[in-house]
């Protein structure tokens, strides 16, 4: 089991150099320069400029200098924002957009295990079908639309929460929800197919012969096994969620990364940009880590070896 | 006289389907005495699983129980609510699948698979029922129990796998197991240990067994008496030593002569194939298969004929007016030995 972590470690950070290094030269690749107003600008001032970001040096030397810099935690410093390290452009927003990321997937997870088990066991019925259409609106209606629909009804109209802003735990319900209906869509029609799949499955028939009742047989039996499938989506699909939705932040007003992650793309800040995808491809490798071993955790078949037989 | 503990009588279930009705049983009846094995054999399709899972209150949701009754002691089975179904599955009346590869929960472990209707039926904690699922594993033969009942299903043999199946359908001591074909997904070698091992159990905690199969090979060391179906029907019915040595319906016949046995090298198959129960036929539903079809056998269903005391068949051919006939060789070898038998007993009687 340790040299099994040892080794996919490893393979996570050579994943994660690999990344670094085609984002880096894929970036510079990218149209032009991180002035805003270059026109303005003399060929001094943007020499001296270039001098002060090291943008004078050769492509090579550049690449080895943000290596050398990533390894000490070193990201580099932003260029939109005069002198800010990109660590804590990144340190100071990620939270919010971490705990909003978190909390939608959560919430969609749940809700949408619950409605896709519900379909599934009355496959065929009319609540089939309800929550059939629901999960196919869930997932055409793009989610800004739902987040100003509730920020109309629910925050303007009803009052129950606040329209906008980052404050306390009321601030996140609105971005929650709006922010999860993508997950809750996927999972409910995640669960309703491998569920109806495992309600036909012979072992199913053996419960019932064991005379359980029908919510045992599903809490205790089918439910574990309709997940499997849903253990490969869930992971990747948080990390996207956590780093943040520029278009959700936005509209409700939220201080996190997403925002400034696009923001960063259209001003070519380099640094930002490099800081970013570091932080999600990070994110991801360890993701796909614990993917694992939760998917070894649900499906004894598969546990990681020297764990199981 | 024995106690009877289950009563089937005229039992009919149809199918709803897009196609029609199909006619899956067609007024069944048979009983189960306390402590004896009913075999039910015939071909696949003839509604031998209809039946079981009638008995287990599991039936298809398209299914529908047109006429019968299906008295367990002096309750109807039929008549009784999923609620109390939930009561009886498992613990007065168990069942063993076909396939034991497919019949285990794979993410649960196989110690808590056994327990379940213990903490269900008995009440138990978890402990205490672990504890007995214990005891049951090692009755089932599995080796080094206390390892192996923390381990899941995807590590045993479909061997080892089966007897698990047991211990979960025995762990409440029921009444009546159903065996629905419990060896047919296995190896001959593993398939005589697994009967073998149903025999010695069946002596220890006295349940009786419904034991379902297609081969007759497999009922003679088995049961005590024997139901043979075709098409929905119950055409004969006897002590095993009526069924093997002096069967009376064709259909019987052509089983019989398709089972190997140490005299006869030639393996006759039955011609054609079993009628569609979605429009059955009028008469003998196996006249259309059978070498001794008569007239009467196309128009007129045959009621069932007194062979003696425990032996019942449905054809035409025992009718005081039918024309004597011979039966295949084989059958003919058989009830040979049959008159022998039965000559022995009266002398000694
Ligand atoms: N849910 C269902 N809907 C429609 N027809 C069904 C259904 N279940 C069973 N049948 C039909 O009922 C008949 C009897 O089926 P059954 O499963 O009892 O056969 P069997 O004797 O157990 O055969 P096998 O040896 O293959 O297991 C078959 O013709 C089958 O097609
Ligand atoms: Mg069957």
């Amino acid at each position: 089991m340790r040299k099994y972590l040892l080794k996919r470690v490893f393979y996570m950070l050579l994943t994660l150099f690999l990344v670094a290094t085609i984002t880096f030269f894929l970036m510079k690749l990218m149209p032009g320069t991180p002035y805003s107003n270059q026109e303005k600008m003399t060929p001094q001032q943007i020499k001296i400029m270039n001098e002060q970001y090291g943008l004078n040096k050769p492509v090579w030397l550049q690449y080895l200098i943000y290596l050398g810099g990533m390894l000490h935690g070193d990201l580099g410093t932003s260029f939109q924002y005069s002198n800010q390290p990109v660590s804590y452009l990144i340190s100071s927003r990620i939270g919010a957009s971490a705990q909003l990321g978190l909390q939608a997937m959560i919430f969609g997870v749940l809700v949408g295990i619950i409605i896709g088990s519900f379909a599934a066991i009355n496959r065929n019925t009319w609540i089939d079908t309800l929550c059939t259409v629901l999960s196919i609106i869930g997932k055409s209606v793009p989610n800004f639309v739902l987040a100003v629909l509730l920020q109309f009804y629910i925050a303007l109209k009803l009052g129950w929460f606040p329209i906008a802003d980052w404050g306390g735990f009321s601030y996140t319900v609105l971005p929650t929800i709006a922010l999860g209906v993508g997950p809750l869509a996927e999972t409910a029609r995640f669960i309703r197919t491998g569920m109806v799949d495992v309600l036909s499955s012979d072992y199913i028939e053996l419960a019932r012969a064991k005379g359980l009742t029908k919510f045992g047989i599903v809490y205790h039996h089918a439910l574990r096994n309709s997940l499997i499938p849903l253990v490969t989506l869930i992971g990747p699909y948080t990390v996207a969620l956590m780093t943040g939705s520029m278009v959700i932040e936005n509209i409700f007003s939220i201080p996190g990364i997403g925002e400034q992650f696009v923001k960063s793309i259209t001003t070519n800040d380099y640094p930002t940009i490099m800081g970013v995808t570091m932080l999600f491809s990070a994110g991801l490798v360890v993701v796909i880590l614990l993917t694992d071993i939760v998917y070894g955790i649900i499906d004894p078949r598969i546990r990681l070896s020297g764990n199981g037989d | 006289m024995a106690e009877r503990i289950l009563d089937v009588k005229n039992l009919e279930i149809n199918f709803h389907t897009y196609a029609g009705d199909v006619k899956a049983i067609r007024d069944v009846s048979f009983h189960l005495d306390k402590g004896e094995t009913l075999a039910i054999v015939g071909e696949s399709g003839s509604g031998k699983s209809v039946t079981t899972k009638s008995l287990m209150g599991l039936l298809a949701n398209n299914a529908e129980v047109v006429g019968g009754s299906i008295m367990y002691h002096d309750q109807d089975i039929l008549k009784k609510s999923e609620k109390e179904m939930q009561n009886i599955r498992g613990k007065d009346i168990a069942m063993i699948f076909q396939d034991p590869m497919t019949s285990l929960d794979p993410t649960m472990k196989i110690g808590q698979q056994i327990a379940e209707p213990l903490m269900k039926h008995k009440k138990m904690e978890k402990k205490k029922a672990w504890a007995q699922a214990l005891d049951i594993l090692k009755l089932v033969g599995i080796v080094d129990p206390e390892k192996r009942i923390n381990e899941y299903p995807h590590q045993f043999s479909g061997g080892m796998r089966q007897r698990i199946v047991i211990a979960i359908a025995l762990v409440c001591y029921p009444e009546i197991l159903i065996a629905d074909e419990p060896t047919t997904a296995l190896d001959v070698t593993i398939q005589a240990q697994i009967l073998d091992l149903m025999k010695e159990l069946q002596s220890k905690i006295e349940t009786s067994i419904i034991f379902i199969t297609h081969d007759l090979g497999v009922v003679a060391g088995m049961a005590d008496r024997v139901a043979v179906m075709y098409a929905g029907k119950i055409v004969e019915y006897g002590t095993v030593d009526e069924i093997f040595y002096n069967p009376q319906h064709p259909y019987t016949w052509g089983l019989l002569n398709s089972m190997p046995t140490l005299s006869s090298t030639l393996l006759e198959a039955i011609p054609g194939t079993p009628p569609d129960l979605l429009d059955p036929p009028k008469g003998d539903a196996f006249a259309a298969r059978s070498a001794y079809a008569m007239k009467i056998d196309v128009e007129k269903e045959p009621p069932f004929f007194k062979v003696s005391d425990t032996h019942y068949a449905a054809t035409w051919l025992l009718h005081p007016d039918a024309p004597k006939v011979t039966p295949p060789t084989e059958i003919v070898r058989r009830q040979k030995l049959f008159a022998k038998m039965s000559a022995n007993k009266s002398v000694k009687a």
